[in-house]
């Protein structure tokens, strides 16, 4: 069941996914660059007006999560085509449908002045006091449900064409083995990773455009009553779950390629598969954890995503990072800029939801709520986590192995990791400090940490740079396996 | 020194720096090979202790920190306490007092005229003392006690628009009841 298809991709295939990561490297950068002026502006460096300010806001958090998610199928098609049959014409729709829905939203934020953030709370769409129309919202929530739609069609494509080979999700998550001792052969790591991500991605999309169609209908007609908190849960479900999932489908590059590069095999067991399947449960019921200081929840929903932020943690570093530490340990692993980049991310990942899981504590997040610590976390696991796992798998694509590991290559590694640990971790000291987050002007008491993280985020830029010219430089010797 | 904010940092700085010496140590040592079926017996033994360590953390973690909940007057109908009406609207706090005695048990009754705001007191010195949300439709109860008169700001902790970073009220705690807290 677990043969290998190891022929060339299809051309089309091939571009598709070179597509999807050419634009996945220049956004990432665009948006690091948007990110750049944010902290500028709050350091005083530069004078933005609030609206334009928050503007970049809003497309920096949409286009980021966007972008990321867009970067991260293209890992899990990647792989996944080596054991299912995809449909090469998905990959296509939920490309195009996904620049359809860029063109709206950013159409609806520069063109119309739609600054609601990605977190489009209603009724902030809708009660902007005049500073944007209800078109320019209107755009917004339409792009980003073109965008869902697309993935929705990516995911479902997935969950066919898994069951189709496994029969069904139990069966593609390893129950028999984990729960009946079968001895059938261990379904693969990517395969169970995928599973995971179908299973939750698809409940999140459609939380997701629920909660869109809803608010746009209620856009035009006002007296469509909707409730603050449902939408807020729904919002919050889809957001948490989204993100999560892009980072699980990029993780199928670290169990695929430090096998390749240590030569030992990325075991799975029932250990992983326990992992696997309990994290698919928790992901989709910790997000309470976002809403801990709307006391209206019930107290239980609260302590319910407390306890499961913390036992969340437990597959992510007991199994995964764990796993990618035994794998390299005394492997005598080849070295070059996309192994080090795996490697990276598992300690970004693994070292980033730190914090985070203490900020799901309710005692901890009475004062670091919607402070500086909560993008402080975030920021840890994507941009030393996910972003360095996406740019591992662009490089081993395009990177040869004879071309070693060059200067340029080892420079720009080091000046993204200095500049982002250092990004990171200027969010967290100025959420010790009580920063609040998502203010375009800061107090003068504040204004140093934004000077210093400007310096970080200006080498994050350098290193970005030197990574997406080399892997686009380098696409003419991408592989064609 | 704010107690929490300063031992969260510094519990999350030992912690992730213990998840770097384990990335550093295995990188050190990656160059030189060994059997894997050497490495992994004595990996999955330590593994098994980390996943016991971490469990038995985690439920005393839960344990000492959820005897305590904000959310108990929320729920508790029969709670009497000096109430301050706050409502949110874009971009002001409206309250239906500004000062307060300290010691008193305040309980902040915190709604939202428009959109959802974020209701965060911060001290003098500009540390977060505690917060609730402000949103349209519910109202949040948020109890505290002011145990050092001074002055005190109300800042908006949720995005709410062009002047969010603008929602700011100043309270003040007093030393003794004055006129206007009576």
């Amino acid at each position: 069941m677990n043969n290998l298809n190891l022929a060339p991709l299809p051309g089309s295939a091939r571009t598709g996914i070179l597509t999807y990561l050419s634009i996945s490297a220049v956004v990432f950068l665009l948006m690091m660059l948007v990110g750049l002026t944010m902290r500028l502006a709050q350091a005083g460096w530069i004078g933005l007006p609030p609206d334009f300010f928050y503007q970049l806001m809003t497309a920096h958090g949409s286009g980021m999560v966007g972008i990321s998610g867009l970067a991260a199928s293209a890992v899990l098609w990647y792989f996944l085509r080596r054991y299912v049959e995809l449909t090469v014409a998905v990959l296509w729709i939920n490309l195009g449908l996904f620049l359809a829905g860029v063109v709206c939203v950013l159409g609806g934020i520069f063109v119309g002045g739609f600054g609601g953030a990605w977190t489009f709370l209603f009724p902030l769409p809708s009660t902007s006091m005049g500073v944007w129309g209800i078109w320019a919202a209107a755009f917004f929530m339409f792009g980003m449900l073109l965008i869902g739609t697309g993935f929705l069609i990516f995911y479902l494509d997935v969950a066919r064409a898994i069951l189709s080979k496994y029969g069904s999700i139990p069966r593609a998550l390893g129950w028999p083995q984990l729960f009946a001792n079968s001895d059938a052969p261990m379904p693969p790591a990517t395969i169970v990773a995928a599973t995971m991500v179908f299973v939750v991605n698809i409940m999140g999309i459609v939380a997701g455009a629920v909660v869109l169609a809803i608010m746009l209908i209620n856009l035009f007609i006002p007296e469509f009553a909707v409730d603050a908190l449902l939408t807020k849960n729904l919002i919050y479900f889809f957001g948490h779950v989204f993100i999560n999932a892009t980072i699980y489908q990029a993780v199928i590059a670290v169990y695929e390629l430090l096998p390749e590069y240590t030569g030992r095999p990325w075991k799975v067991n029932k250990v992983f598969l326990a992992a696997w399947s309990a994290s698919s449960l928790m992901v989709m019921a910790v997000y309470p954890h976002h809403l801990l200081m709307d006391f209206a929840m019930p107290t239980w929903a609260m302590v319910v995503g407390q306890i499961l932020s913390y036992a969340n943690g437990i597959p992510l570093v007991v199994v995964t990072a764990y796993g990618a530490l035994t794998i390299v340990h005394k492997s005598g692993i080849r070295w070059d800029i996309a192994s080090s980049l795996l490697f990276l991310s598992m300690f970004g990942w693994a070292a980033g939801v730190i914090p985070a899981i203490i900020d799901a504590t309710v005692a901890v997040n009475n004062v670091m709520h919607n402070t500086m610590w909560v993008p402080g976390h975030f920021h840890f696991y994507l941009l030393v986590g996910l972003v360095a796992m996406l740019f591992g798998f662009m490089f081993y694509l395009v990177h040869k192995e004879e071309q070693g590991s060059s200067l340029v290559d080892r420079s720009a590694f080091w000046t993204y990791l200095v500049g982002s640990v250092g990004f990171a971790g200027m969010f967290l000291v100025s959420g010790m400090n009580s920063v609040p987050r998502r203010w375009a002007a800061h107090l003068p008491e504040w204004v140093t940490y934004s000077e210093i993280a400007s310096v970080f985020a200006v080498l994050i830029v350098i290193g970005a740079t030197a990574f997406a010219l080399r892997f686009i430089l380098r696409l003419p010797q991408a592989r064609t396996v | 020194m704010n107690e929490i904010q300063d031992s969260v940092f510094i519990l999350s700085l030992v912690l992730m720096a213990m998840v770097l010496s384990a990335f550093i140590f295995v990188a050190l040592k990656s160059a030189h090979k060994e059997d894997y079926a050497r490495v992994q017996p004595n990996a999955y033994r330590l593994r098994r202790i980390l996943f016991g360590v971490i469990v038995v953390g985690g439920i005393f973690a839960t344990i000492g920190t959820t005897r305590s909940l904000p959310y108990d007057v929320q729920h508790n109908r029969n709670a009497q306490q000096a109430a301050i009406n706050v409502e949110g609207k874009q971009w002001y706090w409206g309250l239906s007092q500004d000062s307060v005695a300290k010691d008193t048990e305040v309980t902040f009754n915190v709604s939202s005229g428009d959109v959802n705001h974020g209701f965060g007191i911060y001290d003098s010195d500009l540390r977060l003392l505690a917060q609730t949300q402000a949103m349209p439709g519910y109202t949040n109860k948020l109890v505290h006690t002011f145990d050092r008169p001074g002055n005190y700001q109300l800042m908006c902790l949720e995005y709410c628009g062009l002047v969010h970073h603008g929602m700011i009220a100043n309270f003040t705690v007093t030393e003794t009841v004055t006129h206007s807290e009576l």
